[in-house]
């Protein structure tokens, strides 16, 4: 093997990539929280008396999940740029990550609130609750805490594609790794730093979720039992 | 949109088409390697295919990408073809999803199955291939067919880094030298949703005929 690794001259850009970190996860975390409200209403409107909303719904759901999302974020930014509508390109980056996530969340929540027994809705117009009471005690909690590790699973991988917005210029973890590689010519170890730090973000975001889980969805530490 | 730039969609199509064939091809048969050593006999063996799956799980396929292309250098090949590189990240990749979809279709199969196969005399390889990997792979088809449509739409990243002349590479060409956006994206999103749509209806339409009995 003749080649020599240089981790020093890469480690020495540690602040950058600091920001490049701080960067993703701002990104991961507004994406999840935007994404999970769009999905999540979606999912709502797709189970509507209205058939026009349904197929309206289904349609953005089904071009979403059959398209990349590098398309997406080329059509979003690129598209817009040139008819004249700017934004500054983290605004850019989220709107795509939120259309996109959008649509998966709305299939995972859907999977969800379809899972919940009817009985369930049936004892509860019974106890007398309220439409709305039901529809968030009953169904919507409920379906979301049923999903919640799907939901963490799907919120990671869009952490781990959203390397792939820095083709279109946004500062994320891997746009400021390009800088660091055009400064020291070494992109191995560039690669194998990013690596290490999509790997340790990758741990950390499921343990956040967990914990998340755990301080909102109380009746399985209360009770001891899911739904 | 002149002749000459609709061909040049089309190839890229046929690139991705090409990058994916050889992904589910060669990820499909080291997937299901990782499948079955992720319920070996071997304990060893059992938690270093957790824990290469865990690894590759968890990490971008752009980041993948780059050390397929850049790793080479290593071992003193100074250049790497675009479409070797790809595919080799690809197959990693793939391989490691497949795996985990595949073990957990085998460990679905019913325990009585794997019990009454090593009642009538049947080595582990037998049971393996004459009772087990029939229904298992049965139960494998719909989410298999869900992650091909993943496969074709990840082939995306090979334009990034390593700059693979598939579909959105040869777009983004087409983009940067006519500035509009709407026709050749659009156009590139028409293609990929031509390529995955029919793939997820089958994907749904097996699902609901392999769960049919409990309708």
């Amino acid at each position: 093997m003749h080649y020599e690794f240089d981790f020093a001259s890469v480690a020495a850009h540690w602040p950058l990539l600091l920001q490049g970190v701080w960067t993703t996860v701002q990104l991961s975390f507004l994406a999840t929280l935007l994404g999970f409200l769009l999905g999540a209403a979606c999912a709502v409107m797709r189970g509507s008396r209205h058939g026009w909303l349904r197929t309206a719904v289904g349609g953005y759901v089904e071009l979403i999940r059959n398209t990349p999302l590098l398309i997406q974020c080329y059509f979003l930014i690129f598209g817009l740029s040139s008819v004249g509508v700017t934004m500054p390109i983290m605004a850019g980056a989220t709107l795509a990550l939120v259309i996109n996530i959008g649509a998966y969340s709305c299939e995972i929540v859907r999977a969800g609130i379809e899972s919940i027994h009817h009985g369930q809705l049936e004892a509860a117009r019974c106890l007398g609750l309220s439409s709305a009471q039901v529809f968030w005690h009953v169904v919507l909690l409920p379906a979301v805490e049923r999903v919640w590790p799907a939901l963490t699973s799907q919120f990671v991988l869009m952490m781990l594609a959203s390397s792939i917005l820095s083709s279109v210029g946004a500062e994320e973890l891997l746009g400021v790794a390009n800088r660091v590689q055009s400064d020291t010519f070494r992109n191995f170890e560039v690669f194998l730093i990013l690596w290490g730090l999509y790997l340790g973000l990758s741990c950390l975001m499921p343990a956040g979720f967990w914990l998340l889980g755990q301080l909102v969805f109380t009746r399985r530490r209360k009770l001891g039992t899911p739904l | 949109m002149s002749h000459e730039q609709l061909l040049s969609l089309l190839q890229g199509a046929w690139g991705t088409v090409l990058l994916s064939a050889l992904t589910l091809l060669l990820g499909g048969a080291t997937g299901l390697a990782l499948a079955l050593a992720r319920i070996a006999a071997l304990r060893w063996l059992r938690q270093l295919a957790a824990a290469w799956i865990q690894l590759i799980q968890g990490t971008p396929l752009l980041v993948l990408m780059g050390v397929c292309f850049y790793g080479p250098a290593l071992a003193g090949i100074g250049t790497v073809e675009a479409l070797p590189a790809a595919a080799t990240a690809m197959v990693i990749y793939a391989s490691a999803f497949l795996g985990e979809i595949w073990r957990g279709c085998l460990q679905a199969v019913h325990r009585s199955q794997w019990e009454a196969a090593e009642c009538i005399g049947l080595t582990r390889w037998q049971r393996m291939r004459m009772i087990i990997l029939p229904q298992a792979l049965r139960m494998a088809t719909p989410p298999t067919v869900g992650f091909a449509v993943q496969v074709i739409k990840n082939t995306s990243v090979a334009s990034l880094v390593i700059g693979f002349a598939e579909l959105s590479y040869n777009a983004k060409v087409l983009n940067n030298s006519t500035f509009q956006p709407f026709l050749y994206f659009g156009s590139a999103a028409l293609l990929y949703f031509a390529m995955c749509y029919p793939l997820s209806r089958w994907s749904r339409a097996l699902e609901r005929k392999l769960h049919a009995h409990r309708r």
